[in-house]
């Protein structure tokens, strides 16, 4: 990958990551299918999904506000692949390494969401208004117990004299786990298990799709989406999956397998770098598929008061954890 | 503040953007047309609109005025509803029998209430998946529709249709259940038996079903009483009202049915809609007894006293009465009105109260200050009935009129009028 120069690596990861991202899209409905004892679609149904959005017709309400409504599907898909540049893909580091750090990563996680709460707000439904306003009060819930994540661990990572402490790269590089004593390592394992919570949130899946909610809001943010601009929210949503199951790979479970079969060079970068797909494959499935499966949808009120209270509550009683264990193995 | 419509800001007091939010008549949250319009100021109902006459088909004029004899008037009361389309032939056929003086054979009774009770399994199952689906849950809602595939498949056995059976005729039923189709019915009754434990477990202790269903949708018995609710909807608040326990009909009088309220499962009725799913999961458990007592104690002899259809017909041509059917519904009670005069082939009046069109109110103070995420879920859990519900729809000029009352009153009273005129 170095010989292809940082543009070259860019079109690659975005071109593998859109195909990776469709492809775990059909594995997560084949599972979920099997699990409520359906057949479930193909796997290469995410595909003709797609395919078939992007001939349809595009249709633009007459009571939306146009630009806003077309601008918000494409800052949607951009800000998920740019995201996807900052992670490191397993053996690989990121492309962008040096050029941002894992708060660029935050945000860039937020900025589908917000795309795509202006583009219900755009929209002129009050469907698409009650979803965006869902939308809204779910990213303000679960920011922070996800920021609060992310500087615990960047944070202890500093105090080992670690720099750039923020980087992904940097977290991939040195998994806290070994360094730690036993209250850092439960510390870290309470933030390991926030995170996992806080990934379908991210993701607006079941129990916190609400601002979709089907059978509620029609589709709240989506209900007068269509065509192509659906196809590129459908394509966002898929590389956003991709990149949530990435950051909890990188920051928490970032071992490679190379080393302990032996091998080196380029079939020690190939095993690992599958051994990396398949881990952001099972958090997928662990906090994604499973988690839809067997719950109902929550209520936004619900959402926000377990964020805020028991969500952020956690994440600092993890946070606590790690400090008293600087202070205690000094 | 609204300053574009301050009328409407005043109506609902307080502060804050009230929002109209249509749902319907065609919406994921419903499985038939109907409209509510919400007014809903952030997340709070502040009001609701209901309009319905979207499912309306002229049905009881299609009986009464095209020349249908009694029999194809059956037929088309069977198509009423999908899931009622044994309630509905079964308070037509109790109706028409009390008009014309036809008595029922006990076996044909007995048979009556089997296949209402295998009905009341499949629409109350068919129910609690729709609730789950309506939650979000939709694992449940696969599993539960898994398992209605039994009693369907019982249905298809005794009937030879999964929906529609046509099974009651005037004056008994037109199939019998054979002793070879008695330990597949019993195979069945076991089947539910074990599984009913499990469902209660998966609907009733899943803390997200809790979250979304305890304390939402509450009808207060009073209120219950006042807006005439009937079924599941007024037993969930703690009335105990069941036409088969009231004003037992058939056989109904041998099964000695209890109605179900959530005190049967050691629970002070709320009236919400978790109590909603208690009900009518234990009904389940009630309809498997019915249905087991009622295949022990089958009695012997014909299945109908009319065996041959013509004599049937000609005996209907002479009958002359009015009669009153009714029965309890997976909804609740319905009612069939009709009223035959001699040497005419169809009914001269044929009136259907459905239980949807008496639960309808019981969504208003149901509604009442609740969020925009328990719409799906309280406009579920009266199990409405749309095209049951939609009997009457008044157009005049291109344009839809509402009646009152007493103008309502009028008009039949005229109309009484005018018929007497005709007849003499």
């Amino acid at each position: 990958m170095e010989g292809l120069g940082v543009f070259g690596q860019a079109v690659l990861v975005v071109f593998l990551g859109g195909v990776v991202g469709l492809f775990y899209r059909g594995l997560d409905r084949k599972i979920a299918a099997r699990m409520q004892a359906r057949v479930g679609p193909p796997l290469r149904q995410p595909f003709l999904d797609l395919g078939k959005l992007l001939v349809k017709e595009t249709v633009i309400p007459k009571t939306a506000v146009a630009w806003l409504f077309s601008a918000a599907p494409f800052l949607a898909l951009l800000a998920s692949f740019t995201a996807l540049l900052y992670l490191p893909l397993g053996p690989f580091g990121p492309v962008l390494e040096g050029h941002g750090d894992a708060i660029l990563v935050l945000y860039l996680l937020a900025v589908p969401a917000l795309a795509m709460a202006l583009g219900g707000f755009a929209s002129g439904s009050p469907l698409g208004v009650v979803g965006a306003q869902r939308e809204l009060v779910m990213l303000m819930s679960y920011e922070f117990p996800l920021a609060v994540v992310l500087v615990a661990v960047a944070w202890r990572l500093s105090t080992f004299g670690l720099a750039p402490a923020f980087s992904l790269g940097t977290m991939a590089a040195h998994p806290l786990w070994a360094s730690l004593g036993p209250l850092g390592v439960i510390g870290l394992a309470v933030l390991f298990v926030v995170l996992l919570v806080v990934t379908p949130a991210e993701l607006a899946k079941i129990p916190f799709d609400i601002p979709e909610a089907e059978t509620e809001i029609a589709g709240g943010l989506f209900a007068e989406y269509s065509g192509t601009y659906l196809a590129l929210f459908y394509l966002a949503d898929a590389v956003r999956t991709l990149v949530m199951a990435g950051l909890v790979v990188a920051i928490f479970v970032p071992y490679g397998i190379a080393g302990a079969l032996g091998l080196s060079g380029a079939a020690a970068a190939a095993v690992d770098f599958f051994f990396w797909l398949f881990k952001v494959f099972f958090v997928m499935a662990a906090a994604v598929t499973t988690v839809r499966v067997g719950m109902a949808r929550l209520k936004v009120d619900q959402i926000a008061q377990g964020f805020w209270l028991w969500g952020t509550a956690v994440a600092l009683g993890g946070l606590l954890l790690l400090v008293l264990d600087k202070v205690v193995m000094g | 503040m609204d300053p574009k419509n301050p009328e409407k800001d005043r109506q609902y007091g307080g502060l804050g953007e009230v929002f109209a939010v249509p749902i319907g008549p065609i919406h994921p949250a419903l499985k038939e047309p109907i409209r509510l319009t919400f007014h809903v100021r952030g997340e709070r109902i502040v009001g609701v609109e209901i309009r319905t006459g979207f499912a309306h088909r002229g049905i009881e004029f299609m009986g009464m005025r095209q020349g249908r004899n009694l029999i194809q008037v059956l037929y088309l009361a069977e198509r009423i509803c999908g899931i009622c389309s044994i309630s509905h032939p079964i308070a037509f056929t109790q109706a028409v029998e009390r008009a014309a003086g036809i008595e029922v054979p006990p076996r044909a009774q007995y048979i009556r209430v089997i296949i209402s009770e295998l009905e009341r399994i499949h629409s109350h199952l068919l129910w609690a998946g729709v609730a789950a689906h309506e939650l979000g849950f939709d694992t449940l809602l696969h599993l539960t529709w898994r398992v209605r595939e039994k009693v369907l498949d019982i249905l298809e056995e005794l009937t030879g249709n999964r929906i529609n059976y046509a099974i009651p005729i005037f004056g008994g039923v037109r199939r019998d259940i054979t002793p070879e189709q008695y330990p597949k019915v019993w195979e069945m009754i076991r089947y539910y038996r074990g599984l009913l434990e499990q469902l209660l477990d998966a609907f009733l202790r899943d803390p997200t079903v809790e979250a979304r269903t305890r304390g939402v949708g509450i009808l207060e018995p009073k209120e219950a009483e006042e807006l005439c609710a009937v079924g599941p909807t007024a037993r969930a608040s703690g009335l105990k009202k069941d036409v088969r326990q009231d004003r037992p009909y058939l056989a109904y009088p041998d099964f000695e049915v209890k109605a179900i309220t959530p005190e049967d499962y050691g629970l002070t009725p709320m009236g919400d809609v978790f109590d909603k799913i208690v009900v009518r999961l234990l009904e389940v458990g009630q309809s498997l007894e019915i249905i087991e007592k009622a295949l022990e104690n089958m009695p012997e002899g014909e299945i109908t006293s009319f065996p041959k259809i013509p004599a049937l017909l000609a005996h209907l041509k002479k009958a002359e009465g009015e009669g009153l059917g009714w029965h309890e519904a997976p909804r609740g009670e319905v009612i069939h009105y009709v009223r035959l005069v001699s040497g005419e082939e169809s009914p001269l009046v044929w009136k259907v109260k459905a239980p949807t069109y008496s639960n309808l109110l019981s969504w208003y103070p149901m509604f009442e200050d609740q969020e925009v995420a328990d719409i799906p879920i309280i406009a579920a859990c009266i199990d409405p009935c749309i095209c049951c519900m939609d009997r009457v729809y008044l157009v005049r000029n291109g344009r839809e009129e509402t009646w009152t009352k007493e103008e309502l009153l009028r008009l039949s009273w005229e109309k009484t009028r005018r018929m007497r005129r005709w007849r003499a």
